[in-house]
C-alpha cells in the first residue's frame, strides 16, 4: 500500500472520529477530567518534592560547616561540651575576625504550635543561636519587630513558621513548658529552612533546658568552601574530640533524603493507582466512541480501508484526550498551587518545614508525558477491538 | 433445483462459485447458512438474488464481495481465487474490484456528498485534483452534481442512495454488489434507483448482483436467482 494511501486513510478515519467528537462531549470530558485529575495530583506531589528540595537547597551553604557529635544523625541527639567547643572553634580553616571565630554554638529543641490551616498541633523547631548565628545565614533580615535581646525570654519567628502557625503574632506571649516567651520579631533568611524555625538566645535556652555549658551543634564560617577538609582533618586528629564535620549543604541533603524518597515513592504510587482509574475512564470513553461508529468503521473497511488506520485513529483520539487532560491538570496545579506555602514534617529533624510548591517546566512536561501514556493505554484495547471487528458484523449494526 | 454450472452458460463468467459452504458459529452450535452451492454469473449480467429473510442472501453477497470468507468451496471473481486471498489483500482487492451499495446507504454523516464519494479514491494514488474530477463525473452520472457540498442529512433517501451509487462506481469496479438498494425507499425513489442501476448495466457494462425482497425490483434484472435453505434455484419465482 502506498504511503499516500496510508496517509489518506489515517487522515480520513481520524477526521471522521474527531468530527464526531461534539456528539460525545460528555464521555470525552470524563476521560479528560479523569486524566487531568491524575496529572494534577502527580504534578502537585512532585512540585511539593521540588519545593522541599529547593527549601533545603537554599539552606545549605558550602562554606559553612556543621559540626555535630560523632555518630549523631541529627541536631537533637548531638551534644558538644564547653572544652570541646573551645578546642573546635580555633581549628584552622574556621574564619575569624576582630571579634573572634565566626561560629555559632546552637541548641535545638522542639515546641508545639497549632497550625493555621487545621488548628492541630505540630512540632516547630525552637533554636537557640549564638550571637553570630544570623551572620551564618544568607539573607538574614528582621522584617518585622526587632531582634531578641540576649538573656531575655524573647523569640523571633521565621517568616515561614509565622505564616503557618497560630499564637505567634508579634508582641504576643507564648508558653512552652514552664516558660513564657514574648514574640518580638519576624525574620527571613533567604528562603532557607531557617525560616521554618523560631529563634532565641542560645544562652537562655541552655539555662532553661539545664544543659550546663553544652551546645548541640556548632555552625562555623569557613575561610572558604575548600577549607572544609582542613577543618575536618584538624578536628579528627585531635584525640580530645569526637565530632563529625559536614558542610551545611551536605547536612541538609542528608536530612532531606528520607522525605524526598518518601514523596517520590508516595507520589508515584498514588499516580499509578489513580492512573489505573483514569485509564478505565479513557477506555470507557473510547469504547463508546468506537461502538458509536461501528457501522462507519465497517463501511470504510468494506471500501478497502485497512485496520491500521482504524487503530491509529482511535489511539490518536485518545492520545489527544489524554494530552488535553494533561494540559488541564498541569495548568490547574500551576495556577492553583505554584508558590503556595505549606509545611510538612521534615523526617530528618521531626519538625515542620515550610516550603513552597514549585511547579517547574520539567514537572509539567512529566505530567504531559504521563497523560499521553494514559491516553494511549486507554485507547489501545478499544482501537484493537474496532480493527478486529469483522466487517460483516459491523455492517449489520444499526 | 440447482443452478446450472458455468459450462452450460454462454459468455465469460465473472463470478464462479463451486460447492460454497458457509457456517456460522452461534455459541456452541454451528449453523450452516450456505450448503455447498455453485453459481456462475456472466460478465455484464444484472442478477437479482431473492429469498426469504435469513436465507443467506447477504451472506452470499458478502462472500462474493470478499467481506467474509467461505467455510469451504471455491470462489473466483474475474479469474482470481478470492477465497485464497489473505485478509490484507482482500481489502485491496475490494477497493479495486467491488462497489458496494447498501440498504441504509452507509454514508459518513460528517462528510459532504463529494467527500463521501471520494472515500474509495483515497486508497489510490490519484492526487486531489484527479480525485475531484472523478468524483464530479460520478456525481454527474447519478444526477447529483448540484448536491456535491451537501451532507447526507440534507439529502432525501433516494438522493443518499444515489451518492452511495456514485461512491460505488467512482473506482470503476468490476462488480456492483447491492444489498436491498431500494429496501428503505418509497416506490418512486426506488424506481429511480433501479433505472440508474439498469443504465449502469446497459450503458457502462457493469455486472450487477442485487439482493432484493421486492419482485417488482427483481423484474428489472435479467436473471433471478432464489436462495432458500442454503440452496439456489433459478427462475422468476
Ligand atoms: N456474523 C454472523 N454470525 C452468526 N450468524 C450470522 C451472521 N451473519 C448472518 N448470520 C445468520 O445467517 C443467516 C443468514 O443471514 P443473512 O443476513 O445472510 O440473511 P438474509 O437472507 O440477508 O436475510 P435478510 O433478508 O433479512 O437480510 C441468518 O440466520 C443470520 O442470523
Ligand atoms: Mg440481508
Amino acid at each position: 500500500m502506498s504511503l499516500r494511501s496510508a496517509f489518506n486513510q489515517l487522515v480520513t478515519v481520524t477526521a471522521m472520529n474527531m468530527r464526531n467528537l461534539p456528539s460525545r462531549v460528555g464521555t470525552s470530558l470524563v476521560a479528560v477530567i479523569g486524566i487531568g485529575g491524575v496529572v494534577a495530583v502527580l504534578v502537585s506531589l512532585l512540585s511539593m518534592g521540588e519545593g522541599f528540595r529547593a527549601a533545603l537547597d537554599l539552606s545549605g551553604r558550602e562554606d559553612v560547616a556543621m559540626i555535630l557529635r560523632g555518630g549523631s544523625p541529627d541536631e537533637l541527639s548531638s551534644s558538644i561540651g564547653r572544652e570541646e567547643y573551645n578546642a573546635i572553634v580555633i581549628a584552622p580553616g574556621i574564619a575569624r575576625d576582630a571579634r573572634g571565630p565566626v561560629v555559632s554554638g546552637e541548641l535545638y529543641s522542639i515546641v508545639d504550635l497549632p497550625m493555621r490551616s487545621t488548628g492541630t498541633g505540630a512540632n516547630v523547631p525552637l533554636r537557640g543561636v549564638g550571637e553570630r548565628g544570623p551572620e551564618l545565614r544568607d539573607g538574614f533580615r528582621i522584617v518585622a519587630g526587632r531582634m531578641f535581646r540576649s538573656g531575655q525570654n524573647e523569640v523571633i519567628v521565621g517568616r515561614g513558621a509565622f505564616s503557618q502557625f497560630e499564637n505567634i503574632d508579634l508582641g504576643r506571649e507564648v508558653k512552652w513548658g514552664s516558660q513564657k516567651w514574648r514574640v518580638v520579631g519576624v525574620f527571613e533568611a533567604g528562603g532557607s529552612v531557617s525560616e521554618s524555625e523560631i529563634w532565641t538566645d542560645a544562652v537562655v535556652l541552655r539555662g532553661i533546658y539545664r544543659r550546663g555549658n553544652t551546645v548541640q551543634i556548632i555552625r562555623a564560617q569557613l575561610t572558604s568552601a575548600e577549607a572544609l577538609p582542613v577543618v575536618r582533618a584538624a578536628l579528627e586528629k585531635d584525640p580530645r574530640l569526637n565530632v563529625s564535620v559536614r558542610s551545611e549543604k551536605a547536612f541538609y541533603a542528608d536530612q532531606s533524603r528520607i522525605l524526598l524518597a518518601l514523596i517520590k515513592y508516595v507520589g508515584t504510587t498514588i499516580a499509578v493507582l489513580m492512573g489505573v482509574g483514569a485509564v478505565f475512564a479513557a477506555l470507557n470513553t473510547m469504547y463508546s466512541a468506537v461502538s458509536s461508529r461501528t457501522r462507519e468503521i465497517a463501511t470504510l473497511r468494506a471500501l478497502g480501508f485497512g485496520a491500521a488506520p482504524v487503530v491509529t485513529s482511535v489511539l490518536l483520539e485518545s492520545a489527544v484526550l489524554g494530552l488535553l487532560g494533561g494540559i488541564v491538570g498541569g495548568l490547574l496545579v500551576y495556577f492553583g498551587l505554584n508558590g503556595y506555602q505549606a509545611t510538612t514534617l521534615n523526617f530528618g529533624s521531626f519538625s515542620q518545614l515550610t516550603f513552597a510548591f514549585t511547579v517547574t517546566p520539567r514537572l509539567l512536561v512529566t505530567g504531559l508525558w504521563y497523560s499521553l501514556i494514559l491516553g494511549i493505554v486507554g485507547g489501545l484495547l478499544p482501537g484493537i477491538r474496532a480493527a478486529r471487528m469483522p466487517v460483516t458484523t459491523g455492517l449489520r449494526e444499526l | 433445483m440447482n443452478a446450472m454450472p458455468a459450462e452450460a452458460a454462454a459468455g465469460t463468467s465473472i463470478v464462479r462459485i463451486r460447492d460454497l459452504v458457509k457456517d456460522y458459529r452461534r455459541g456452541a452450535e454451528t449453523v450452516r447458512v450456505l450448503d455447498g452451492l455453485s453459481l456462475d454469473i456472466q460478465q455484464g449480467d444484472f442478477v437479482a438474488l431473492m429469498g426469504p429473510s435469513g436465507s443467506g442472501k447477504s451472506t452470499l453477497l458478502n462472500l462474493i464481495g470478499g467481506l467474509d470468507r467461505p467455510t469451504s468451496g471455491t470462489l473466483e471473481v474475474d479469474g482470481l481465487r478470492v477465497d485464497e486471498l489473505s485478509e490484507g489483500s482482500l481489502g485491496r482487492w475490494r477497493a479495486d474490484h467491488v462497489g458496494f451499495i447498501f440498504q441504509m446507504y452507509n454514508l459518513l454523516p460528517v462528510l459532504t456528498a463529494e467527500r463521501n464519494v471520494e472515500l474509495p479514491l483515497l486508497l489510490t494514488n490519484l492526487d486531489r485534483q484527479q480525485r475531484m474530477r472523478r468524483v464530479a463525473a460520478a456525481l454527474k452520472l447519478v444526477g447529483l452534481e448540484q448536491r456535491a457540498k451537501h451532507r447526507p442529512r440534507e439529502l432525501s433517501g433516494g438522493q443518499e442512495q444515489r451518492v452511495g451509487i456514485a461512491r460505488a462506481i467512482v473506482t470503476d469496479p468490476t462488480l456492483l454488489l447491492c444489498d436491498e438498494p431500494t429496501g428503505d425507499l418509497d416506490r418512486k425513489s426506488g424506481d429511480e434507483i433501479l433505472t440508474l442501476l439498469e443504465a449502469l448495466n446497459a450503458e457502462y457494462g457493469k455486472t450487477i448482483i442485487m439482493v432484493t425482497h421486492d419482485p417488482h425490483a427483481a423484474e428489472r434484472a435479467h436473471r433471478v436467482i432464489h436462495l432458500d435453505k442454503g440452496m439456489l434455484s433459478e427462475g422468476p419465482g
